[in-house]
């Protein structure tokens, strides 16, 4: 039973979303030799924990009413998992694509998108607590930063109460309740529960939405239209952008491809299962 | 977990096979709805688009969040309070929200009640989806036939307040027929309903068997006409689940746990007229039974398609005497029989339903032609498919619904002793199934259902609307084939027909001659697959080489003029011997 209490009008949330690689499809050919991950050898997808971040937004605005706003940085391909989020329920939907931000670190990145947040006054912003490419966890609670907002990470359930959310986090051990004020950003893990399937009626509409560089630099009539922003549209200073506001310097990346050596036959009974158990404990894999 | 949609291309090519063109473009009305509705299809292409989106929805959360509680569905079942409500298992309530939020709950409903306006045909194919994770699950969500039944037949009034909230998942329905002495004779329900003096209408009586009783909206077959004892005397009304409404007995059966099958107490139930009175059962029943015959297709299809799945994984990585068992002759027939048997169910399930899109489009186009010239052209296709519907739909629910329950019993026979087990789901498949074959009309009630238009020789009609739009000139040595077998149907008719003893020796032997036309109606349909994608020619190959034999000598048995099973009964099958 949900105690929420929200307020007149809602809330209006923004939800950061990246499109990244499928890292439990890698193999071999996952990685170039130069060590930078080879886009093409695997399928693009949501980000898994950026879609329990798109859910969390979409049961605050079922309970208490709002609206929900999906952004996301990358190349125009990108543009499918804006229409995936339209597709679930978001109301509305900005790609940020630019040149200048090729080559962003997760400080560039978060400046970027903390300017895109910024320019839609929301107040909750929920993003993935990490991205399955790099797993850095660091876009979120960086963008919070820079926007001045309370950052409330490893999000698991959320309830709203006027001005303020009352939010469990994940704690390792536990779990934490806090009481923030709004406006606050919020990373959430997969404890969140898995994003609402997609309603066929918006698939069959939000399939033709399309952002203009999707378009023939033409945006589509009415909500079909995703928001096309450039770095200088939502007011970003060009030398903190793309690989000149990122001072990361990645020295050397090894490519380690776990290899299949010998198997071992687990007999399917009790014996087999206890002497597999015990093994796994004795080399502290689990226990 | 995976998607149940992508991972079986066999469901998008059976689609594509058939060719929905006409079907959308009748149902969108010429495409119409554009200008209406943001989310309707501006072409036949685009319609298709459609529907293949809505399915890969249907896979994913069928395949990805429902199938992993099926298990769990089946062992706990639902449970019945002790104020006469139900409470669902976890997995089937998240089913329902789940199925409902995506809208497939209103699949055939028109845009304006809420629902996807999607053909017959994608019903089945979600059907078969939903019924591979758990097919429990789809006598929930295969209750469809409530919301359109309504919307066939309800008032304006009644339509906007139930359906909307049946295509999101607010609502559950189900179909309140049985009663403990009407089962299969619908006739003689005693439920009764009357209208006060302020023309309120109210209901009383016991109902049995009813899958879902505990849903939110019950459309109930009751006598409002006092005195009468027959058909004419019973009408539909809706119920919605109300204090006067108490589940008082929930069944334990062999399988299918996770569908609440309730025995419930009408005491003063508040109700709504549905439709005019007196038709209940004569019409709305009818076409209600229909469709849910359709639905157990589908089912068939789908326990069929998860029980050979799990069969051939295990059987491919299962070793034996140094080998993995999938490497042996007769698994390797058995395996065979099963897959061709499933995609056979999966043909003829959804030609039937493509033919159900066909009747009711043509019939709206009629209506809505009539008095211009092209109207009779209309009617008359529009009566060639109600001619083949009511073969065709007995025949999908009797051949997938025997195939589910023989497929599922092969599964058990590959994972041997595991298969007993309740370590894997095989054995849920086979218990699942066998319902299949019983409720919703027996099998032998669906070969009476299907002897009229075997006897009128309509295969052959069939078979060449099979062939129509498509070119299968590289298949005549197939095509002769199946023209031999269908013949040969045409000749066993002929004798049954001409066979002194008539109508029992007619009764006796109408399953060979159902049999055979379904043999030669799948040879067809097989050809057209095969003609569409090349990789179908070894299932077509080994449906003819392997299956018409058995068809030859079932069609001799009817041309044999034995029936000692019916002169003879008492010497052949005793009587049982009751002890003093």
């Amino acid at each position: 039973m949900t105690t929420t209490k929200g307020r007149p009008g809602g809330y209006n949330s923004v939800v950061c979303i990246k499109q990244v690689p499928d890292t439990k499809k890698v193999t071999g050919q996952a990685m170039k030799a130069d060590g930078t991950i080879n886009r093409a050898a695997l399928p693009a997808i949501f980000n898994p924990e950026d879609r329990n971040a798109l859910e969390a937004a979409l049961k605050v605005k079922e309970e208490c009413g709002g609206t929900v706003t999906v952004v996301t940085m990358g190349l125009p391909k990108a543009c499918d998992i804006l229409r995936t989020a339209l597709m679930c329920g978001a109301d509305k939907a900005y790609l940020l694509t630019d040149r200048a931000a090729a080559g962003s670190d997760t400080l560039a990145t978060s400046y970027i998108l903390s300017q895109a947040v910024r320019s839609l006054k929301p107040d909750l912003v929920f993003c993935g607590r990490q991205a399955i490419d790099g797993d850095t966890a660091q876009v979120g609670p960086q963008i919070a930063e820079k926007l001045d907002f309370a950052a409330i990470t490893y999000l698991e359930g959320i309830e709203m109460d006027g001005d303020y959310a009352i939010a469990t986090r994940d704690i390792g051990t536990g779990v934490e309740r806090d009481r923030v004020k709004l406006p606050a950003l919020f990373t959430v893990t997969d404890r969140f529960g898995e994003l609402r399937p997609m309603d066929v009626r918006r698939v069959m509409k939000y399939k033709r939405a399309k952002a203009p560089v999707e378009n023939g630099g033409v945006a589509p009539e009415g909500d079909l239209a995703i928001g096309q922003l450039s770095c200088a549209d939502v007011g970003c200073e060009p030398e903190r952008c793309g690989f000149a506001g990122s001072p990361t310097n990645v020295n050397k990346i090894v490519s380690v491809v776990l290899a299949g050596g010998e198997f071992k036959e687990v007999a399917p009974t009790d014996e087999g299962v206890a002497g597999l158990v015990s093994e796994l404990m004795a080399d502290h894999t689990i226990g | 977990m995976a998607n149940f949609y992508i991972d079986n291309p066999d469901i998008a090519k059976t689609i594509d096979a058939l060719d929905l063109g006409e079907v959308a473009t009748l149902l969108e009305q010429d495409f119409k709805f554009a200008k209406e509705y943001d989310m309707a299809p501006t072409s036949a292409e685009d319609a298709i688009d459609n529907y293949k989106r809505a399915l890969d929805v249907c896979g994913d959360v069928v395949g990805n969040r429902i199938a992993p509680t099926a298990e769990e569905t089946d062992r706990v079942g639902n449970i019945l309070n002790e104020d006469g409500t139900v409470t669902y298992t976890p997995g089937i309530k998240l089913a329902i929200e789940l199925l409902g939020r995506s809208r497939l709950s209103g699949c055939t409903i028109p845009y304006y009640l809420g629902g996807l306006n999607m053909p017959c045909t994608i019903l089945t194919a979600c059907n078969e989806i939903v019924s591979r994770a758990d097919a429990a699950l789809m006598n929930i969500f295969g209750l469809q036939g409530i919301a359109e039944t309504i919307n066939a037949f309800a008032s304006e009034e009644i339509k906007k307040e139930y359906v909307p909230k049946l295509c999101d998942g607010t609502y559950t329905g189900a179909m309140v027929l049985t009663e403990p002495d009407a089962g299969s004779d619908l006739q003689s329900v005693k439920t009764s309903a009357y209208q006060d003096e302020n023309g309120n209408w109210f209901v009383n009586g016991v109902k049995r068997f009813i899958t879902n009783g505990c849903g939110d909206v019950l459309l109930v077959l009751a006598r409002t006409e006092p005195g009468t004892t027959n058909g004419a005397g019973l009408s539909c009304l809706l119920v919605e689940r109300c204090p006067q409404v108490k589940i008082r007995r929930l069944e334990h059966k062999l399988g299918i746990n996770g569908s609440p099958t309730c025995e419930m107490v009408f005491n003063n139930a508040p109700a709504k007229l549905v439709g005019q009175r007196k038709r209940g059962l004569i019409t709305y029943v009818m076409a209600l039974m229909n469709g849910a015959r359709v639905g157990i297709s589908a089912q068939g299809t789908g326990i069929g398609e998860a029980a050979y799945r799990a069969a051939r994984d295990y059987a491919a990585a299962r070793k034996q005497f140094g080998v993995t068992i999938d490497t042996f002759p007769a698994l390797r027939e058995l395996m065979c029989d099963m897959s061709v048997d499933v995609q056979a169910a999966r043909l003829l399930a959804y030609y039937g339903s493509k033919s159900v899109d066909l009747e009711n489009g043509l019939t709206r186009k009629f209506e809505s032609l009539k008095g211009t010239p092209e109207a009779m052209e209309v009617r008359k296709r529009m009566k060639v498919y109600a001619g083949f519907n009511k073969m065709l739909t007995p025949m999908a629910k009797y051949y997938a619904s025997e195939m589910s329950t023989r497929v599922s019993n092969g599964a058990v026979a590959v994972l041997g002793g595991s298969g007993y087990m309740k370590d894997y789901p095989v054995e849920r498949y086979l218990r699942d199934a066998r319902i299949t074959s019983i409720y919703e009309g027996t099998s032998q009630l669906q070969v009476v259902a299907a002897i009229a238009g075997v006897t009128a020789g309509l295969y052959n009609d069939v078979v060449a609307d099979v062939y129509n739009g498509i070119d299968t000139s590289a298949f005549e040595a197939e095509k002769a084939e199946i023209a031999k077998l269908a013949a040969e149907v045409d000749s066993a008719v002929a004798y049954v027909k001409a066979h002194p003893e008539g109508k029992a020796y007619h009764d006796l032997h109408a399953r060979q001659l159902v049999d055979g036309a379904i043999a030669a109606i799948v040879g067809a349909l097989f050809v057209r697959f095969a003609a569409k994608f090349e990789e179908k020619k070894p299932a077509l190959a080994y449906w003819l080489a392997t299956k018409f034999p058995t068809a030859y000598a079932e069609l001799a048995k009817a041309k044999s003029g034995y029936m000692a099973s019916v002169t003879d009964f008492e010497k052949i099958a005793p009587a049982v011997v009751q002890e003093d």
